[in-house]
Formats: C-alpha cells, sequence, structure tokens
C-alpha cells in the first residue's frame, strides 16, 4: 500500500514524490469538470476574491463531496495550489479513491482514528502546506446531517496561531447533503450554491473560543447571503 | 433542404428580428416614459427565443437524435431545478437517483426511436415511473408526509420529462408516406414558434391601458387583454404558416394555434403558482445571472403533449 497516511518518516502525504504526470492533469480537469456538472454548483464570491496567496478554506460539511466540489470551484491555476484535508480511512479504501486523492486532486488525508501527540494533524497540515499550497478544512470535524453549521473543533485555531499570517477564508455549501447525504454510495445530481465569503484573520491574542465563534458566524452569515 | 424549410426559417429570422429591433428603439424612446423594467422583461424574453429557435433550428443542420439529445439535457437540467426547489427527505434519496440516472435518460431514448416506441414512452413515467416512486420511497422506511413527497416528485418528473419529451416526440411522429423529410423539423420548428411567440405576445398585449388582471394572487401580469390578444394573434400566425406544416386546412393550424397558445398560458400559470409556494421569483435564482430553465420551457412543458396528441389524432382521422 502507498504511504498516503502522513505517517512515514519522510513526512511526504502524497504516494510517490513525482509531480503531476499529463495524465494527472487530464485526469484533475475531467475530475473538476464532473464534480462541476454532478454538484450544478453556482459559484459566488462575496467580498473575495481568488487568489494565489496562502489560505485556508473553510467550509460546513455535509457530504463526502464537499472537499472535491470546493476544489473544482476554485479557478485551474489555484486550484493546483489548493489541497484539500480529507478523511483517511474514507479516501485509502479502493484504488479509484487512493488514486483520487493521491494523485489528482492531491488531498492532505488525515487518521482521524490514530492522533498521536509528537505527529499531530496540525504540524503535518504546516509541514505540508510548506509556502506554496493553501487548504480546504472542514473544522466540525465530521458530517452533519441537515443545513446546519455544526460547532468548530479547535484545529482551525490552533492552525492559525502557528501560521498568523493564513488568510481563512469562510466557504458556506448549499445542498449539497441532499446531493450526497450520509450513509449515501451513490449521487443525485442536483443544483447547490458555493459561497466565499471575506477573509479572516486570527487576532494577536485572540482567545480560541471567541476566534472560532467568529469563524462559525462567518460561515452562517454566508447561508443567507 | 426543402424551399419550405428555408422559407419558414426566414420568416422566424425576420420575426426574431423585429422583435429585437423594436426592443431596442423602445429602450432608446425615453420621452415614450415605457417602464424600463417592462422593456427588460420583454427583451430577456426575446433573448430566450432566440435562443430556443437557434436550438431548434439546429435539429435541420445536425439531425434528429442530436436534437432529442439537447432537448432531453434541458430537460435534465429543469428537473434539476424542480427538484432542488422541492424539499425531499434523505429517504427519498434511492428514488430520485433512480429519477435522474434512468427514468429521465430512457424516456429520451425511446422517443428518439420513433413511432415503434410510442407504445413504451408514451406510458413509462405515468405508469411504470409513477408506480416505481411511492414504492421506493416507503422501502426507505420513512413515512412521514410519504403522499406530499411522492407526488411532488410524480409531478417534477412528469412535469420536465415526460410532457417536455413530446417536444422531441415530434421529431419522430410519424407523418404519413407523403412527407417530405423536413416535415418533422419544420412541424418541432412550427410548435416552438407558436409557443414563444404566444407568449411574447400575451406579454406585449397585457400592456394595453386597461388591465383585467386574471389572477392577481398568482401573476400580477397576466391579464385578460393579454391572453385573449395573444392567442387570437397566434392562431393567425399559424394560419399564415399553414402551408409548413402537416395541417391541410388552414384553420386547422389556427386551431392548433389557439391550443398551443391556451395550453402555453396554462403551463406559465401552473409554475408561476408553484413557485409562489416555494417563495422564489424564478427557478433560476440558484444560478446568478441565468433565467432558470424551467421558467423558459414551462409554457412547452404544458404544450407539447397537448399539442402531439391532438396532431397524431389529427393525422389518424386524415390518413
Amino acid at each position: 500500500m502507498r504511504n498516503v497516511r502522513g505517517n512515514d518518516p519522510t513526512g511526504d502525504s502524497r504516494g510517490d514524490s513525482r509531480g503531476p504526470t499529463i495524465s494527472d492533469r487530464i485526469a484533475q480537469t475531467i475530475l473538476a469538470l464532473t464534480a462541476r456538472f454532478l454538484s450544478g454548483a453556482s459559484v459566488r464570491w462575496i467580498d473575495c476574491q481568488p487568489d494565489t496567496c496562502q489560505r485556508v478554506y473553510f467550509a460546513n460539511h455535509t457530504s463526502h463531496l464537499d472537499a472535491v466540489v470546493i476544489w473544482s470551484a476554485l479557478p485551474a491555476a489555484i486550484r493546483v495550489l489548493t489541497r484539500p484535508v480529507a478523511a483517511a480511512d474514507y479516501w485509502t479504501a479502493g484504488r479509484v479513491r487512493r488514486y483520487l486523492s493521491g494523485r489528482v486532486f492531491n488531498a492532505l488525508l488525515i487518521d482521524r482514528k490514530e492522533i498521536k501527540v509528537h505527529r499531530s494533524p496540525i504540524d503535518m497540515m504546516i509541514r505540508e502546506m510548506g509556502d506554496r499550497y493553501s487548504l480546504i478544512l472542514f473544522p466540525q470535524g465530521g458530517r452533519s446531517m441537515g443545513p446546519e453549521v455544526g460547532e468548530f473543533k479547535s484545529g482551525l485555531y490552533y492552525l492559525c496561531k502557528k501560521r498568523p499570517d493564513l488568510e481563512c477564508v469562510p466557504v458556506y455549501l448549499d445542498n449539497m447533503n441532499r446531493i450526497l447525504p450520509r450513509g449515501e454510495v451513490l449521487p443525485v445530481p442536483l443544483l447547490s450554491r458555493i459561497c466565499f465569503g471575506p477573509p479572516l484573520w486570527l487576532e494577536a491574542g485572540e482567545p480560541k473560543s471567541q476566534f472560532l465563534g467568529r469563524a462559525r458566524q462567518a460561515v452562517q452569515r454566508l447561508k443567507e447571503a | 433542404m426543402e424551399p419550405k424549410t428555408l422559407i419558414l426559417v426566414g420568416v422566424v429570422l425576420i420575426l426574431l428580428a423585429a422583435a429585437t429591433a423594436a426592443g431596442q428603439i423602445l429602450r432608446r424612446r425615453t420621452a415614450l416614459g415605457l417602464n424600463p423594467a417592462a422593456l427588460e422583461a420583454f427583451g430577456s424574453r426575446v433573448r430566450a427565443w432566440w435562443l430556443i429557435c437557434a436550438v431548434v433550428a439546429g435539429a435541420f443542420l445536425v439531425g434528429k437524435v442530436a436534437t432529442v439529445v439537447v432537448i432531453g439535457l434541458i430537460s435534465f437540467w429543469a428537473l434539476r431545478e424542480f427538484i432542488t426547489l422541492t424539499p425531499t427527505r434523505p429517504g427519498d434519496h434511492r428514488a430520485l437517483f433512480w429519477v435522474f440516472v434512468l427514468c429521465t435518460p430512457l424516456q429520451y431514448v425511446l422517443v428518439g426511436m420513433g413511432e415503434e416506441q410510442y407504445g413504451l414512452y408514451s406510458i413509462l413515467i405515468p405508469v411504470y415511473a409513477f408506480l416505481f416512486i411511492p414504492a421506493r420511497i416507503a422501502m426507505a422506511g420513512d413515512y412521514k408526509r410519504f403522499l406530499e413527497r411522492a407526488a411532488k416528485i410524480q409531478a417534477g418528473l412528469l412535469i420536465c420529462v415526460y410532457c417536455f419529451s413530446y417536444a422531441a416526440a415530434l421529431l419522430t411522429l410519424d407523418l404519413g408516406e407523403n412527407a417530405d423529410p423536413d416535415a418533422n423539423e419544420r412541424l418541432l420548428f412550427f410548435f416552438v414558434v407558436i409557443v414563444q411567440l404566444s407568449d411574447v405576445l400575451q406579454y406585449a398585449w397585457s400592456k394595453l391601458p386597461t388591465k383585467h388582471v386574471i389572477v392577481p394572487t398568482i401573476s400580477p401580469t397576466k391579464t385578460w387583454e393579454g391572453l385573449i390578444g395573444g392567442t387570437v394573434s397566434a392562431a393567425l400566425v399559424g394560419a399564415a404558416l399553414a402551408w409548413a406544416t402537416p395541417f391541410e386546412q388552414w384553420w386547422m393550424a389556427a386551431v392548433m394555434s389557439t391550443v398551443i397558445a391556451l395550453m402555453g398560458f396554462a403551463g406559465s400559470l401552473t409554475m408561476s403558482a408553484i413557485k409562489r409556494d416555494r417563495g422564489v421569483r424564478d427557478y433560476g435564482t440558484l444560478v446568478e445571472g441565468h433565467g432558470g430553465a424551467l421558467d423558459r420551457i414551462d409554457s412547452i412543458c404544458f404544450a407539447a403533449p397537448v399539442f402531439f396528441h391532438l396532431t397524431r389524432y389529427y393525422l389518424t382521422l386524415v390518413g
């Protein structure tokens, strides 16, 4: 099995270190188009523009497709610099998922069951981002059943504490819970909506609960936009 | 291509150009004090009309199969809009999957196969899908608001897929041995021109100074003046285009055009009622800057099956 779980000694979460080949690039384009078609997503940028600077896109989470749909909604030049953070147990099950997450959308896989103190996911994210990549993150942890935005876990805060320069861009996904709900395998191609909102930063000395509350509100505000 | 076909396409292009020009001139004449919002609405109707006519005119160039595919894709998109704005529950997921992945494509494949599949495509959704949907939802075990949920999915499939597919079925209708090779394409073109024209004309006539609104609670823009004026004008245009249709008498073309205009009115009124209930202005609100597909085809959805079956009945009487 390829080392896609990020627990190999070199710390490289990708299965192999070669860069994307031409076939990977073609697969990326096809996957992005397929995701756009399946989700029927209309994309809105509200007080925010697509940019290649290092960002953390954080969104509400209702479906396994969420990460791919946000990734596909980004312009191609930004898409290659953006890596979704996804659950290792889902994305390493089976060859297709492993190929898609490893070679195509270049996911950063987190083992949800085995979080070790000295190899925390936050350290891995920071290492993998370098000074180049942006991340797509779902701070709720798991997927919620309905359209409500659940409580945020603290990962986003600790990430920003170590890298306060990162722009945190709130993203709201609408209707994805009906396209591929929890526990379903096959998607129903309804229409969805993706809103990117104005970026926020961790203020110096801002307490954890205040920052997470502010971030969660930013996503909720996009729901009404 | 038949000379008749070329003349029909030419006439429609002139009509469209005239409508576009009229809209532009009225917009410049600010001195007339016309409502800019009303002019904008007129303009968007004319633009949609250009687009739909271009799709149908494509049938002459690229062939029947490609046109059935395009109509099928529009239908698929309209169904997405319908179900997206209709609340469903997780228990409906599997039923919806088959509705989108099996029923919709299969209907258009059967329609594309032509007259010999009429016996199947005319009942596929009203019989098989109609019974399958509630049964599959029941299998999922969620009985909350059961009848309402089943009925919503059935209605969406019937309106957006079954009814709309009769527009494509006009291309494969058997018009008899004397029909020339373009006759089916001309029939579809005639139908679409009358639907869209009656839509624009009803809107234009409703701008008369006297206004008797038909259903104020649902659509404040639909007036008796618009309905009667639009239907009569559509019937006159239909009679004038009778030479391009399989109808041998000019008055038969006029009667068919009247039916198309009335059904078109019924379709757009019904869809407005659904939109009112859901609290949206149009089905396209999800897609920024575009009118929804369903807003553009609502009159076709109601007019197509009735026009198809009346034409088919007429042909069996004549032939």
